[in-house]
């Protein structure tokens, strides 16, 4: 379990987020959505420790990050897999090498365990028969698919996903979706996804965060999303044409 | 950031640096791959530099001291002494800062912008040690190489233009070299060798390492390495000069 506290984060003279509390449950894909700007990427790399919050607290399993020394944050972050929104693969490593570079730099295993988790996290994506390629010789969801086994290689406790679906035609979008969802309940970790595609929310979302003008604005369940009446809220979700069927079809009402 | 700002993070920059690494294995391994990219890949330039550069030396020398009072062999005793003193040492410097420095601060600043080294950094990786340690190493190990092949072509370069063009005999090139040679010169032109290897690699990795935005900014980064690693590279050639020869 994640939990913020009380998060605010200034760059200069810009409040970017403002008194964030959050929990983020263990065994759920936790999502965190907004408009571009509303400052929920910053949420993210606050959590991951990547910016440092002018006020507030992280605790990851009630440990509060920011009071951790320099090797205790160390052993938090080997517990963190993160997919990036351009997936962040080594270029100059094939796809082999990018599900190794974790193992090879913290695991306490031979060489060939090593290979033998590399390809099981490989396979678990589909995409064992990809190995030798290089990420510039992939697809955006195929980059994705390795970035997933890159994050998973460590067996982590928590995982953020940024903007999975950015860039992928809808039905790779849903087996990406679809496969994170998969390996939070099948490994029992903790998933932040940060997203604003809709289709991802009513697909995999169980804990729903809305970040607007850097507070958070509302929280809830999808069933409860539809049915919300926060005025901002609405806007967001309700911004393509679809979602309105989506509402019309699920609730009788536009 | 004003430069006292920059140079408070590039100081801070070279701690997370210089941390200890968590595999050396691997740290090992990239810095012999660093090695060859930043080194033996830059010989053939250095090599076409060097020759060239030892034959005009010795061409002007030549035209500019053309007195009776002037014993021939002087032609290649300052081939020799501008050679080892300053034009291996510090030209071929300012030329890998060029070469090297520009691919250092362009590689690392597009890890940067494709959030690569952020990658990094949640895996609790030591990104400034992993990316830039190595490349320290690297170039500090070769550099002297370089330097040393660049010395003797060099002169080797003077040697051919001054007899092809028959302004100096072989004999009077050959005692030029040899006369008054003190081994000390070396020691000096490999020391600011490995210093100005060390700025080269540090200044790129500092522009790269704090890039912001995108494609143009890695640009700018890869400009902005090349012309800082120069002017602090003939700051401390300056100072290293007064130093150790005076």
């Amino acid at each position: 379990m994640i939990e913020v506290k009380g998060l605010s984060k200034r760059f200069g003279n810009t409040q970017v987020l403002t008194d964030i509390n959050a929990v983020f449950q263990r065994g759920q894909v936790n999502q965190i959505i907004g408009k571009s700007g509303s400052g929920k990427s910053v949420l993210a790399k606050c959590i991951v420790g990547l910016h440092v919050p002018e006020e507030g607290q992280v605790l990851y399993e009630g440990r509060s990050f920011h009071d951790m020394d320099r090797d205790q944050k160390k052993e938090v972050r080997q517990e963190i897999g993160m997919l990036f929104q351009g997936s962040a693969l080594f270029d100059s490593l094939n796809v082999l090498q990018n599900v190794l570079f974790p193992l090879q730099m913290f695991a306490t295993m031979s060489k060939r365990e090593m290979e033998e988790r590399a390809h099981f996290c490989l396979k678990r994506v589909n995409i064992l028969d990809k190995d030798q390629l290089f990420p510039s010789e992939l697809s955006g969801g195929m980059q994705k698919r390795v970035g997933i086994a890159r994050a998973i290689a460590m067996n982590p406790k928590y995982l953020f996903c940024d903007e999975p679906n950015s860039g992928l035609d809808p039905q790779t979008s849903i087996l990406i979706d679809d496969l994170i969802k998969e390996i939070t309940e099948e490994f029992d970790i903790t998933t932040i996804v940060i997203t604003h595609d809709m289709n991802s929310v009513m697909e995999t979302g169980e804990n729903i965060i809305f970040i607007n003008q850097g507070r958070k604005w509302w929280e809830g369940t999808k069933e409860e999303l539809l049915n919300s009446d926060n005025k901002e809220l609405n806007e967001f979700i309700f911004a393509g044409g679809l979602m309105r069927q989506v509402k019309k079809a699920m609730t009788g009402r536009s | 950031m004003g430069i006292i700002g920059h140079i408070g993070r590039y100081f801070l920059l070279l701690k997370d640096t210089f941390s200890r690494p968590e595999r050396a294995s691997i740290y090992w391994r990239r810095t012999v791959e660093e090695m060859d990219l930043l080194g033996l890949k830059s010989l053939g330039i250095v090599a076409l530099l060097s020759f060239f550069m030892g034959a005009v030396i010795t061409i002007q020398t030549k035209t500019n001291i053309d007195s009776p009072l002037i014993q021939a062999w002087v032609v290649g005793f300052a081939t020799r002494q501008s050679t080892i003193l300053e034009f291996s040492p510090t030209i071929i410097a300012l030329i890998l800062a060029g070469k090297v420095g520009s691919n250092i601060a362009a590689e690392i600043g597009s890890m940067r912008v494709k959030e690569q080294i952020d990658a990094l950094d949640i895996m609790g990786v030591n990104s400034a040690g992993y990316l830039i340690l190595p490349k320290i190493l690297a170039s500090m190990l070769i550099n002297p190489f370089l330097v040393m092949v660049s010395m003797f072509l060099s002169i080797f370069g003077g040697y051919i233009a001054g007899t092809a063009t028959g302004i100096v005999g072989a004999t009077d090139y050959l005692q030029g070299i040899q006369t008054g040679f003190i081994p000390y010169h070396v020691t000096y032109a490999l020391i600011k060798t490995v210093v100005f290897a060390f700025i080269i690699a540090t200044v790129s990795a500092y522009q790269g390492y704090y890039t912001r935005g995108g494609t143009r900014e890695v640009g700018i980064s890869s400009t902005q390495a090349v012309v800082y690693s120069n002017v602090v590279i003939l700051i401390v050639n300056y100072a290293l000069t007064q130093i150790l020869l005076i």
